[in-house]
């Protein structure tokens, strides 16, 4: 199989400067990598294919090796028309993005975020536990105060100040 | 006639329904009523094809009657017509759920009606992905879903979905990007992308190429499965979207990814090369993820990382790849795709009816809606792998593989199993002491419908009496049902389901034993695809 040495060249470039603008925090560069990366895959589908020949249509007295393979051909047309819709997509949802917020960034998760940086102290598993936990309280408590000893270790155990928000 | 033919039907019906339904976009009643149809359609298709599969085994269906490695292929076997209903059923049930939760709150236009188009575009895509026989063609169902799943994903347009949608985005293009390139190699080097051929052929290559593509082809499905360092996605963006389209991802997306998953593990590169490197994977996949899970307060996140956490167990029995193993890992993707479908959609119904997702403003729904509180506690029981619910019968499979195979590694990931299970158990009772049995009032700020009660003092099952009081969420609203008939329907339907795979127990694993066999010795899918004796010539001949 003959390897044009070119494309080879180009698809690594196409690869490299995807690569890159994929890694910034730029939506908009994002999406330009994203449209490079699919451009270099093309290139490797069709280099992939074998060196060129003639066009895939049958005659009966040329040899089989003269046509080039029109296989990746078609593959690379399902692909371009693939990454087409998705390349619109994205520039949809980074103009919205623009629209709602006026950013054209990766944002980060703010529930992430939160959860990152809240302590491992739960008010609710961790809370010193009474030694009577039974829900019955006794006899001449009971009429003023059903539950009293559950309201108990709700409060008085002190809530570590990341639990408000 | 041979029912196998049926099999394209999976693929085209869904692509019809969403055409008409696309056309129907200003009459919502008959749009729903196209989906509904065309739905129910396939999943009646799809059981016909599984009960004539489980009896004739391994079919191929060519179309446009070209030859095999020319042609487009569909390849029916006992895994994918398994994978096919269950997936149905599913979708079926979530179309439902979002059609009552839609009638319910009057969303009429505007987005929304986009919504039954695309969801049956979803569910065609993969339809295919299950059906495909030629890598291309996978890569095609893959795509079709996902191009559906970005839609579903920023349903809307609100900054959150959008914020969400972008980084979902990104990543699967990624990950698609990754499958080409590695098919654009593939073809280099073999000359052929129909399945059949290339697991007769990827024998004769060089055994480190093999290896790239082995390792390449992983790593683009292993970011759709959601595989420990490839999951960071998943529980960024599941939680933002609509309760139906997170219940849906969850219970398919991901199970594409593992069905790529097992087809390349069993028929393009079989042999135990790197089933150490998916142990040591699998393992922390249960770990990392159920850890992650504990941290959570939202209940969406929470779940969305006991997803990630229960991938490992699909591929722990992959891993194994003993007929055992993958045999119980069969049965634990349908389990998986029933249970952790249905916790989504409960998710949703507390959502409703307590105002949010939020575990620290939630509380008594218990004494508020006991029936939501079995819909939650069944599906929960099921997903922590507690007797008799079928999480339990698939983990123990699992874990009996694991112990036969007896290797160090293998018991350590047995022990992994086991305490992930553990952790699953802990981290639904959380959520269950927390939502369900303690008083609103003991609740860090707990919801204003949670306290909302009616004139007599009795809480309140729908707004018509709570927009009177409440303050929060509904205030100035118009009264809407909380828990519409409709989508606790469905939920409840798809819990039953869930039950019923413990029911069949019996036949379904000795359904998932077969398929496991039959990937395992691979002939029966060669064999369908390229003609009986394909593989004895094949190996005749280098």
């Amino acid at each position: 199989m003959s390897v044009n040495i070119t494309l080879l060249v180009i698809m690594g470039a196409l690869f490299a400067a995807g690569i890159y603008l994929l890694l910034e925090r730029s939506l908009t560069r994002v999406l330009l990598g994203l449209i490079l990366l699919t451009n270099g895959a093309n290139m490797l589908l069709l280099a992939g294919g074998g060196g060129a020949g003639r066009a895939p249509l049958y005659a009966a007295d040329i040899p089989a090796e003269e046509y080039s393979d029109p296989l990746p051909q078609a593959l690379i047309l399902t692909s371009i028309v693939i990454s087409f819709a998705v390349t619109a997509f994205m520039l949809g949802i980074i103009y919205r993005s623009w629209v709602l917020g006026r950013q054209d960034e990766v944002q980060d998760d703010i529930e992430d975020r939160r959860v990152a940086s809240q302590s491992s102290f739960d008010a609710e598993d961790d809370a010193e536990v009474p030694l009577e936990t039974t829900e019955f309280t006794p006899v001449e408590e009971a009429e003023e105060a059903p539950g009293a000893q559950r309201t108990i270790t709700g409060t008085k155990t002190s809530k570590p100040p990341t639990e408000d928000r | 006639m041979n029912i196998a033919n049926l099999a394209p039907l999976a693929v085209v019906l869904p692509f019809l329904g969403a055409a008409l339904a696309f056309l129907l976009i200003r009459h919502s009643r008959s749009q729903r009523a196209v989906s509904i149809t065309t739905l129910s359609v396939t999943l009646l298709i799809e059981i016909f094809l599984l009960i004539d599969t489980s009896g004739k085994g391994t079919t191929a269906v060519f179309i446009g009657n070209w030859a095999a490695p020319f042609g487009i292929t569909m390849v029916v076997d006992q895994f994918s017509a398994l994978m096919l209903v269950v997936s149905s059923a599913v979708s079926l049930a979530v179309l439902v759920y979002a059609t009552g939760q839609g009638m319910t709150d009057g969303d009429e236009d505007g987005p929304i009606s986009i919504f039954h188009p695309t969801y049956l575009i979803l569910v065609a895509g993969v339809s295919n992905a299950f059906l495909a026989g030629d890598l291309f063609n996978l890569y095609v169902g893959f795509e079709i879903l996902l191009t559906a799943s970005y839609v579903l994903m920023t349903l809307g347009g609100t900054t959150p979905r959008i914020r969400a949608g972008v980084t979902y985005v990104v990543v699967s293009v990624v990950s698609s990007m990754l499958f080409l390139i590695s098919i654009g190699m593939i073809y280099a080097a073999t000359g052929t992308i129909n399945m059949a051929d290339l697991a007769l052929k990827l024998a004769d290559i060089d055994h480190a190429t093999q290896m790239i593509l082995h390792l390449m082809l992983l790593v683009a499905f292993g970011i759709k499965a959601a595989i420990f360092p490839l999951s960071f996605w998943l529980p960024d963006s599941y939680p933002t979207a609509p309760a139906p389209v997170t219940a849906v991802f969850a219970g398919l997306l991901t199970k594409v990814g593992v069905y790529a998953m097992v087809r390349t593990e069993t028929l393009l590169f079989p042999g135990d090369r790197i089933n150490t490197l998916l142990m040591v994977v699998a393992m922390l996949t249960m770990i990392v993820g159920i850890l992650g899970a504990l941290a959570q307060s939202d209940i969406k996140r929470m779940l969305s990382f006991t997803l990630v956490s229960h991938i490992g167990y699909m591929v722990f029995g992959l891993a194994v790849s003993t007929v055992i193993g993958l045999g119980a890992a069969v049965y634990y993707v349908a389990h998986h795709i029933i249970v952790q479908t249905s916790l989504f959609l409960v998710t949703g119904l507390i959502e409703r009816r307590g105002g949010t997702a939020n575990m620290d403003r939630l509380g008594g729904l218990a004494k508020i809606s006991p029936f939501l509180a079995l819909l939650f506690f069944v599906p929960g029981m099921n997903l922590a792998g507690i007797p008799p619910f079928s999480g339990f019968l698939g983990k123990l499979g699992l874990l009996q593989a694991g112990v036969e195979l007896g290797t160090p590694l293998a018991y350590v990931l047995v022990g992994a199993g086991v305490l992930t299970s553990l952790l699953t158990l802990l981290v639904i009772a959380r959520v269950w002491n927390r939502a369900f049995w303690r008083r609103p009032e003991d609740a860090t700020h707990p919801d204003p419908i949670l306290m909302a009660t009616s004139d007599d003092g009795s809480a309140v099952r729908n707004s018509r009496r709570v927009s009177k009081h409440a303050t929060g969420k509904f205030a100035g609203r118009n009264p809407v049902d909380l828990l519409p008939r409709t989508m606790v329907g469905a939920t409840a339907g798809l819990v039953a389901l869930g039950i019923s795979l413990t029911v069949l127990g019996g036949p379904l694993f000795a359904l998932s034993d077969q398929a496991a066999q039959q990937m395992l010795e691979r002939t029966p899918y060669i064999d369908a695809v390229l003609g009986e004796g394909a593989t004895e010539a094949a190996g005749a001949t280098p």
